[in-house]
């Protein structure tokens, strides 16, 4: 017999796949009891009509939707621009805080301020702060768009995170790595520049995937200051109709951008744990 | 002959406990010197303390009789771009191709263009039986093709001292003789070269002197021959029979 192929018994194959069906079977009809005892018992709930018309309303759903989806680009919009500008906010403050030359002092006080301050207050209050504060200023020059200030909240809120994401992924780099790169003679910038924040960088990915999944959803937020996103345009239906469904509605665009999102930071972050692993075995 | 590396009782502790105590240490140019001793005896702090990458208590370190690696003033990259190290790990950049590895420093540090740079690395990298791997990452490579890259990436930047420390020591026993094969050839060139190492049949084979440290302080050196086959002091003694034994 030769070993170079992997050999399975042929009769245990055939009672390994038998049970692995019949374990499909049990899960899928076990499920199917399950929603159908749920739905049963809700459906015969005394108020159940009154929740359904009022959250579930069909008629609702469908007349509100198009509108929500034309107002939840505004919501990408946001979310894209906030998210370029917090990327870069978060790794230059990150690079800022390892700078240790005395004269570099001034900058390394400013970036642990500004991330002391943005973590602690929380994101709605900055964009109450920027969004009435800065045009109540009337300032020469300063444009006063609601859309603009709430942007400039939402990043300066979330960049305080991710330059603290950005911090410890340098700090997870093996401090062999800094020491093989000063051996070479480059600097200190040059190795946070060359060697540590690429490796940082990958190490990172998952955590802020999750980031930017809470951000795609605090784009709602911008809504108190009055302009037309996808929550807004949800609040002005559900008070013209007295019916919550459009709520409803905005929630399910949210979490069928959402979902993607979570499952591919699911996937990255096994990705990148299994190669570790195999690193590991070296 | 000139005077490369002259250690000039140098004093190191590390939390109050004393771990270089006056190490005297003079290494001519073309000259290969082997550092052996009981681990935990101090050869890699010696060896870290000449390029820089710790700093001494006391004492001074001379490159060429001209450049003090211990004054306050000097600038440590320049004592770098000077003095490759090679460690026992290999800390090669795993982000990186091996070529990339090997050209960085020419090119940020020497400021080399790409393709001089690519050219004198692929050049280094076929010297050392390694061409075929260039454009191949570390973790594709062997730990002996690992630490031969490391060996090539500090040969790039051109140094006149080589520091090794303790190369093959995390290597499988089937890789060492390719690594220290490297090694012969360096020294095959007139590299000057001291290398703190466990191999002791390969520091007869090489070095032209051999110093034996013991608790901080060099005990006895010699040729390679005297230190190696007639050692003087009862602890270098004690110290190789482990070895031969
Ligand atoms: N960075 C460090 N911080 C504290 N102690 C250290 C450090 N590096 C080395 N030591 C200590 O110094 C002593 C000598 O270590 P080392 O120079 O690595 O010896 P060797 O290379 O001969 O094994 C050891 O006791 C070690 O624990
Ligand atoms: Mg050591």
């Amino acid at each position: 017999m030769s070993f170079d192929v992997a050999y399975v018994d042929p009769a245990r194959a055939r009672s390994r796949k038998r049970r692995a069906r019949r374990d499909v079977l049990i899960g899928l009809g076990s499920l199917a009891a399950f929603v159908l005892v749920v739905g049963l018992v809700v459906s015969q709930l005394p108020g159940w009509h009154v929740v359904q018309d009022t959250f579930f309303n069909v008629d609702e759903f469908v007349s509100s939707f198009p509108q929500l989806i034309s107002a939840f680009w505004l919501n990408i919009r946001i979310f894209i621009v906030a998210e370029v500008f917090i990327l870069i906010v978060g790794i230059v403050v990150a690079l800022a805080r390892t700078l240790q030359a005395p004269i570099w002092l001034p900058i390394r006080v400013v970036a642990t301020i500004y991330t002391d301050v943005f973590r602690g207050v929380p994101t709605i209050l900055v964009i109450l702060l920027l969004g009435f504060g800065i045009p109540a200023l009337d300032l020469q020059g300063v444009p006063n768009s609601e859309v603009l200030w709430g942007t400039v909240a939402l990043v300066l809120s979330y960049g305080a995170y991710v330059a603290e994401v950005f911090r410890a992924g340098l700090a997870s780099v093996h401090p062999s790595q800094r020491m093989a790169s000063r051996s070479l003679g480059l600097s200190s910038w040059q190795t946070n520049r060359h060697i540590l924040l690429p490796q940082a960088v990958r190490n990172v990915v998952p955590p802020l995937l999750n980031d930017f999944i809470s951000l795609q959803k605090d784009t709602a937020l911008v809504s108190i200051l009055g302009p037309i996103e996808i929550l807004r345009r949800a609040q002005i239906d559900t008070s013209m109709s007295f019916n919550y469904t459009p709520y409803v509605a905005a929630a399910v665009i949210f979490i069928a951008l959402t979902i993607p999102m979570t499952r591919f930071a699911d996937w990255l972050q096994a990705r990148t744990q299994k190669q570790r692993r195999a690193a590991a075995t070296v | 002959m000139e005077t490369r590396l002259r250690v000039d009782d140098v004093w190191k502790s590390w939390d109050g406990v004393p771990v270089l105590r006056g190490i005297d240490l003079s290494v001519a140019s073309h000259q290969v010197v082997a550092l052996i001793g009981a681990s935990g005896s101090g050869k890699s702090t010696l060896l870290r303390c000449v390029n820089g990458l710790v700093s001494v208590d006391a004492g001074s370190i001379w490159l060429d009789e001209s450049l003090d690696v211990t004054h306050e003033k000097t600038n440590l990259d320049d004592v770098r771009r000077r003095v490759g190290i090679v460690f026992q790990s290999f800390n090669l950049f795993p982000h990186m191709s091996v070529l990339d590895n090997v050209t960085l420093g020419p090119r940020k540090v020497l400021h080399r263009s790409r393709d001089l740079a690519r050219e004198a690395a692929l050049t280094l990298l076929d010297r050392f039986g390694l061409a075929d791997k260039a454009n191949g990452y570390p973790d594709q490579l062997s730990g002996g093709q690992q630490q031969r890259v490391a060996i090539v990436r500090a040969l790039a930047m051109e140094p006149e001292l080589m520091l090794f420390d303790e190369i093959t020591s995390a290597l499988d026993p089937m890789l060492v003789g390719e690594v220290l094969d490297s090694v012969a050839e360096l020294k095959a060139t007139g590299m000057t070269i001291v290398m703190a190492t466990h191999e002791m049949s390969f520091a007869r084979e090489v070095a032209d002197r051999v110093c034996f440290l013991s608790a901080g302080q060099i005990l006895e050196q010699g040729t390679a021959e005297q230190v190696l086959t007639d050692p003087q002091e009862r602890l270098t003694r004690d110290f190789l029979a482990r070895f031969l034994r």
